[in-house]
């Protein structure tokens, strides 16, 4: 039942093939079985999984329609769901138990999704590798001994092992493309404002976009169908209708135009991981679609502006993290600036409070114009070279991550290195453009992702050519061997 | 730029975090390597370059004065790490 795509499943559950009771405890049994060696999960939701499951039964019976009745999918631990601790991966949220839920998970539970549990990530979605989470590092179900991407790596990891059928994810530099692309997945970042960021704990709020992370683009579409939308309640939502995006997954390719980068093919790209990619754009051809050569000559300006928007957008949402009305609080503090104080370093990880200090910095009297009015206006000159390139081509193809995934502890103690993980994925975040992973051929046994980026609101076009790619190869069939 | 344990200290204390001395040689160490790959920024000239504060270009939405959330005080308090009477308790402020 765990290989199946959400099509299947949901023509299995209406022939009576299976309930969504006995899906549900069959996921339920996988992630007993095989999390001990990912960790892929914070918290497991069995007795609110198994009555929702029951419900959508009740529902299925009725006659009811919708493809994600019934099917069993996980939550990124960043997502608030009401009555269900919601940690962010953080000692700081331990004990939270939101008080509400998220428009993404309200929209997938009307939709009718079963919760299995929370995801493990990044704590607050710092890191590209898993490993800033409170609760430990997340394995890669392809090698365990190395690192599932980040900040989405529970997710990633769940999805890969068939853990769950699909799960939801957040980028804000690369977090659901990068970890995707390390576990042989496909995730899609939509464009800045397409999915609601409410009951989202804020990172980097001019960055953060929420998007689903499954086992192939047709799922990917169904998923993006149910989570994409207007929403009051975020004030940066879009105000754009959904086009029907599983309606638009076979459309013909002939004429597409594939915008390639020379600054997306440097220095530092892995030579096998770069041959994977050019055999996957060169498919494309096969598939009708010309090959044009583009630049995007600030690129490489991306990361260093980068860690000054989002490192300043994040001192400023976290400071919320205060010790008074929710979250960690020290014990006997003598003051209130004491409770502050040693609430935050007591409840931050090292990361978190290294992004919080750079952000604290770079808005401080005498630098804001030499760090932060700086980055913005690079990211100005990088938005615009993705305006020039899209008028020369429809989409955008490169690698995802410069690299297989990297050993556990490999990059752990050189924060700067392990920012470059994320060179190819965040110029899109600071352009607010969709972007898109999918499985392209392995190098030595492990995950490769193509990335594909797209023009504003052009969320359709990415799924469509992604599925176009599933349909002629088998990459996003492979399964970890240990986990099947 | 090479930070001190002292600028730790300033920057550590605006943003409300307690360091110990074990970490201030440390995190400076890794803060002024953040800030070098950052610095990479000044070799580019942005004269005149509109600095971009968010991707989409839109404006504030507004919405009618009228209540559309329920008072839920009890449920919100029941997360808090200390209250006492509806209200958040916290050290003394005023002597």
């Amino acid at each position: 039942m765990h290989n199946k795509t959400i099509s299947e499943l949901a023509a299995g559950l209406r022939a009576g093939e299976y309930s969504s009771v006995e899906l549900t405890r069959h996921f339920l049994d996988r992630i007993k079985k095989y999390d001990p060696q990912l960790n892929s999960f914070i918290s497991l939701c069995e007795e609110q999984a198994l009555a929702q499951a029951a419900a959508a039964d009740d529902r299925l019976k009725n006659g009811e329609q919708g493809l994600l009745l019934g099917v069993p999918i996980a939550h990124k631990d960043i997502f608030c769901t009401d009555g269900v601790r919601t940690s962010c991966a953080s000692k700081m949220l331990d004990k939270f138990i939101a008080p509400y839920d998220a428009t993404v998970v309200e929209k997938l539970q009307q939709a009718g999704v079963v919760m299995l549990g929370k995801t493990n990530m990044d704590e607050f979605a710092m890191g590209s590798s898993n490993e800033t989470s409170w609760y430990g590092p997340v394995k890669n179900p392809w090698n365990t001994d190395t690192v599932p991407g980040g900040s989405s790596g529970g997710s990633a990891s769940a999805v890969a092992a068939r853990l769950a059928v699909a799960a939801t994810g957040t980028d804000t530099g690369g977090s659901i493309r990068q970890p995707a692309a390390l576990c042989g997945i496909t995730g899609i970042k939509p464009t800045y404002g397409r999915v609601s960021r409410y009951g989202m704990i804020a990172f980097a709020s001019s960055l953060d976009q929420a998007g689903p992370m499954a086992a192939n683009a047709e799922d990917a579409a169904i998923l993006l169908q149910a989570m994409a939308g207007f929403d009051e309640r975020d004030s940066t939502s879009a105000e754009e209708d959904v086009p029907d995006y599983v309606g638009g997954l076979a459309n013909d390719l002939s004429g597409l135009r594939i915008g390639v980068a020379k600054e997306y093919f440097s220095e530092g790209l892995d030579p096998q991981v770069e041959a994977s990619v050019r055999a996957a754009i060169d498919m494309y051809k096969e598939l009708g679609a010309e090959i044009v050569d583009i630049s995007l000559p600030n690129s490489g300006l991306s990361v260093p502006a980068y860690y000054v928007v989002a490192p300043a957008e994040c001192s400023s949402n976290l400071s919320r993290f205060d010790g008074v009305r929710f979250g960690h609080r020290c014990e006997n503090p003598q003051n209130l600036e004491d409770l502050y104080k040693r609430s935050r370093a007591e409840g931050f990880g090292a990361e978190v409070k290294r992004r919080i200090m750079i952000g604290a910095y770079a808005l401080s009297a005498g630098y804001y114009d030499a760090y932060y009015l700086k980055a913005q206006q690079i990211r100005h000159l990088i938005s615009d070279d993705f305006k020039q390139a899209f008028k020369q081509c429809d989409v955008i193809m490169g690698p995802t991550s410069p690299s297989t995934a990297f050993k556990i502890g490999e990059k752990a103690d050189d924060p700067v290195t392990m920012y470059l993980s994320d060179i190819y994925t965040i110029a899109t975040n600071l352009a607010g453009l969709p972007g898109m992973s999918i499985p392209c051929e392995p190098v030595k046994g492990m995950p490769v992702g193509l990335q594909i980026i797209g023009n504003y609101f052009d969320e359709a076009r990415l799924l469509n050519v992604a599925h176009r790619y599933q349909q002629v190869t088998e990459w996003h069939k492979a399964m970890p061997q240990a986990f099947s | 730029m090479s930070l001190t344990p002292d600028d730790v200290q300033k920057i550590a204390h605006l943003a409300r975090l307690a360091v110990t001395e074990d970490e201030k040689n440390s995190v400076a160490n890794d803060l002024t390597n953040i800030l070098d790959l950052v610095e990479q920024m000044s070799q580019v000239d942005t004269t005149g370059v509109e600095p971009m504060s968010h991707p989409l270009h839109m404006t504030q939405r507004l919405r009618d004065d009228e209540v559309t959330q329920t008072n839920q005080r009890e449920k919100f308090q029941s997360i808090a790490p200390s209250v006492e009477n509806g209200l958040f308790l916290v050290p003394k402020v005023i002597e």
